[in-house]
């Protein structure tokens, strides 16, 4: 059955594992009908899924520094974007974003275009120039490129702060998922999501967290495409992406019935709302006025799409494709299979959101009386557990659009529910959950633990250090990161998307000039480098202890909040990384060739395939 | 495939033919980007006055925030490597894989 090598057998495996996972989810289903509690077929999905994904990490085990660092750069194209999907699309942006866009509404869609334009950024300015250098890492381009240990280091402690800020929501999600789906307290759930993040990658790197993340993908993009399908012919419409115009415009209807009130914080205070909770105040579909709207909007997706082309964890998927030319047809690949989860979300919200608000639907809760609001099941078991939350303001006795409060993450977890789909989905969506914080985290975790053990213990403390020693390290370091990032995820420091911006706003700050100007710009020097990453990222972080609601919390400057902070970081990095690099004398003739030849799409890459 | 004169010498040969790719790729660079610019950042500058027209039934600024600028960006990624292959076998550098 199995001619030829694993890679040329990728499409049968995965093909199987796929068809493997369809049969899991009848089999759920037959028991679910049998009678198997709903909590015990939330357990055995988790449980199934994260095995497979363990397995998947042992099987892919290596004792090989190119396959540890770079999956030994055979990873095809359509499957290096299936990884790059996964290790991309974390757990905000498949339990919170929905949510966001619910009830944010067209302003909160800024994050689906900066998440998706970014990559255009990767593709025409990064990408395939790091892929024909041939580094392990993202500090090993910037210090080969500028050459000196300086740069190397600067770009190291961006490349730390950012994916740190990062992981630690990855975690603090895995926690969540596995609190709730295995019914243990939080606190443990953390340190159980870190044992399964690192049973996948610790055994055989990047190589390993490639074929987990490919495997990933499969699962979360199926727990989140089957309940919109679902939910869509339930109301009509069987491809709800294309026939939702009407269903919008119906929101936009009801919102004018209702009414969008804002509720006074002192009233939510005495009612008891719990924090966190939301409840709809903006339109769905219209367009705040106003040019500081317009700037808000902008500003955001620039952030993200910057954030996006800097951010080390993605990149260093484009080092593991064959060739240059592999490394550029994959972005596309990957932001194909992002695109299928980001342009199903806004359907979710306006399909989750009319079930709650139309009046001639069955699901409708909003117009009904709160004593009978409260008796339907799901509205007791999410209130339960504080994730739902109902205030008679006006004390009619009849539920308002604006006394109905609900946590983001509930519209896609507790839709299935919502819609009285089977509980089989329900897991199934827990299970999707889990396979995207889980995939993000391995990213992460493997990004900063390469970088340390490639660019700060084996480039910089101990060059002589054998193979053996230097996996070693690699290891010791993921265990040790992994750890710390539970450790912090477990003390529930911000929201889950507030650290997700903040990881962009970083990488931004600190690297997109480097990275960029590293290949575009022959001019630029290692002091100019330096003093862009340490500007850049001072900059930033100084203006984030500025407004951050958490630090001094001062007034923001022309809106820019403590979201988008890069925005005042990047152009720091940019200015002085270009008077410095003027300042200073040119780089040798050695370095200016070194770029020409990155130049070049094909041939040799510039760092050899052992170094 | 050198559309450079070949009479030259090999040296100045690789110098221009390198030079003329790298003058192609900058500029397929500035194009792609240019239409990134459009769908990401000069539409939603817009996005009050265009949302009273409408596409599919959905108000048009928020119809491009939710599936159109994404679809285009993902058109235009195809589109750019497509392209940039051309321009890359055009000049001799269309090899697959790097010969290490």
């Amino acid at each position: 059955m199995f001619k030829g090598g694993f890679i040329q057998n990728l499409p049968k495996i995965y093909g199987l594992y796929t068809g493997g996972f369809v049969v899991f989810i009848l089999l759920m289903a037959i028991l679910e009908s049998a009678g198997v509690s709903a909590a015990n077929i939330g357990i055995m999905f988790v449980a199934f899924t994260v095995l497979i994904y363990a397995l998947i990490g042992y099987l892919s085990r290596t004792i090989q520094v190119d396959a540890y660092y770079v999956a030994g750069r055979q990873v095809p194209t359509v499957f290096n974007g299936m990884a790059t999907a996964a290790d991309w699309m974390s757990g905000a942006s498949f339990v919170a974003m929905a949510g966001g866009i619910y009830f944010g509404g067209y302003t909160y869609m800024a994050f689906l275009v900066g998440w998706t334009g970014g990559y255009v950024l990767v593709s025409t300015l990064l990408a395939p120039y790091l892929r024909k250098f041939g580094c392990y890492t993202v500090p090993d381009f910037i210090g080969t490129r500028y050459g000196g240990n300086l740069p190397r280091f600067c770009s190291t402690l961006v490349l730390v702060l950012a994916s740190f800020t990062y992981v630690t929501a990855q975690i603090n999600a895995t926690g969540t998922i596995a609190s709730r789906a295995l019914q243990i307290p939080f606190e443990l759930g953390v340190w159980v999501g870190l044992v399964s993040i690192l049973l996948c990658s610790m055994l055989g790197g990047m190589r390993a967290v490639t074929w987990t993340q490919v495997a990933q993908y499969i699962v979360l993009i199926i727990a989140y495409l089957i309940p919109i399908f679902w939910m869509g012919s339930k109301l009509g419409n069987p491809f709800p992406h294309f026939m939702l115009g009407d269903e919008v415009q119906r929101l936009a209807e009801l919102e004018g019935q209702y009414g969008l009130t804002k509720n006074a914080g002192a009233a939510m205070k005495e009612a008891g709302v719990p924090g966190g909770l939301k409840y709809i105040s903006n339109p769905h579909s219209g367009v705040p006025a106003g040019g500081m709207a317009v700037w808000k909007y902008l500003s955001l997706a620039i952030c993200m799409m910057v954030g996006t082309a800097s951010l080390p964890h993605i990149l260093m998927r484009y080092f593991t494709t064959p060739s240059v030319k592999s490394a550029r047809k994959s972005v596309a690949w990957s932001l194909f299979f992002i695109f299928l989860l980001y342009f199903s979300a806004p359907m979710l919200a306006t399909l989750s959101k009319l079930q709650l608000m139309d009046p001639n639907l069955p699901t409708a809760i909003i117009g009904k009386s709160i004593a009978e609001v409260k008796s339907i099941p799901w509205v007791q078991n999410w209130g339960a557990v504080k994730q739902v939350f109902i205030a008679d303001f006006n004390g009619d006795g009849i539920l308002q659009l604006n006394e109905w409060f609900m946590r983001g993450d509930v519209v896609v977890l507790a839709t299935p529910e919502v819609a009285g789909l089977p509980y089989v989905i329900s897991g199934l969506v827990a299970a999707g959950g889990m396979a995207a914080a889980m995939s993000t985290a391995d990213g992460l975790v493997l990004a900063i633990s390469n970088c340390l053990s490639h660019d700060i213990y084996y480039k910089i403390i101990d060059p002589k250090a054998d193979v053996r020693k230097r996996l070693i390290v690699a290891r010791v370091l993921l265990v040790v990161i992994g750890a710390a990032g539970a450790y912090i995820a477990s003390m529930r420091l911000t929201s889950i998307l507030g650290a997700v911006a903040w990881a962009f706003d970083f990488a931004m700050s600190g690297l997109f000039f480097p990275l960029v100007l590293g290949v575009w710009w022959k001019r630029a020097n290692a002091a100019g480098a330096v003093a862009g990453i340490l500007g850049g990222l001072a900059a930033g972080t100084a203006y984030l202890i500025y407004v951050g609601p958490k630090f001094m919390a001062m007034e923001p400057w022309l809106g820019i909040d403590h979201l988008r902070f890069g925005i005042i970081g990047a152009p720091v990095s940019l200015i002085l990384m270009v008077v410095v690099s003027l300042m200073t004398k040119e780089p040798n003739a050695a370095m200016q060739k070194m770029v020409d030849d990155v130049r070049v799409p094909s041939g040799r890459a510039i760092l050899g395939k052992q170094h | 495939m050198l559309p450079q004169n070949t009479l030259n010498k090999k040296g100045r040969k690789d110098m221009s033919n390198k030079e003329s790719h790298w003058v192609k790729t900058k500029n397929h660079m500035f194009i792609t980007l240019a239409i990134w610019f459009f769908f990401s950042i000069v539409i939603f500058m817009f996005g009050e006055s265009i949302n009273n027209a409408s596409f599919l039934g959905y108000p048009l600024a928020y119809y491009m925030s939710a599936q159109g600028s994404l679809a285009a960006f993902v058109i235009l990624i195809f589109w750019f490597a497509n392209k940039q292959e051309k321009i890359d076998d055009e000049h001799g550098y269309g090899g697959e894989r790097e010969d290490d």
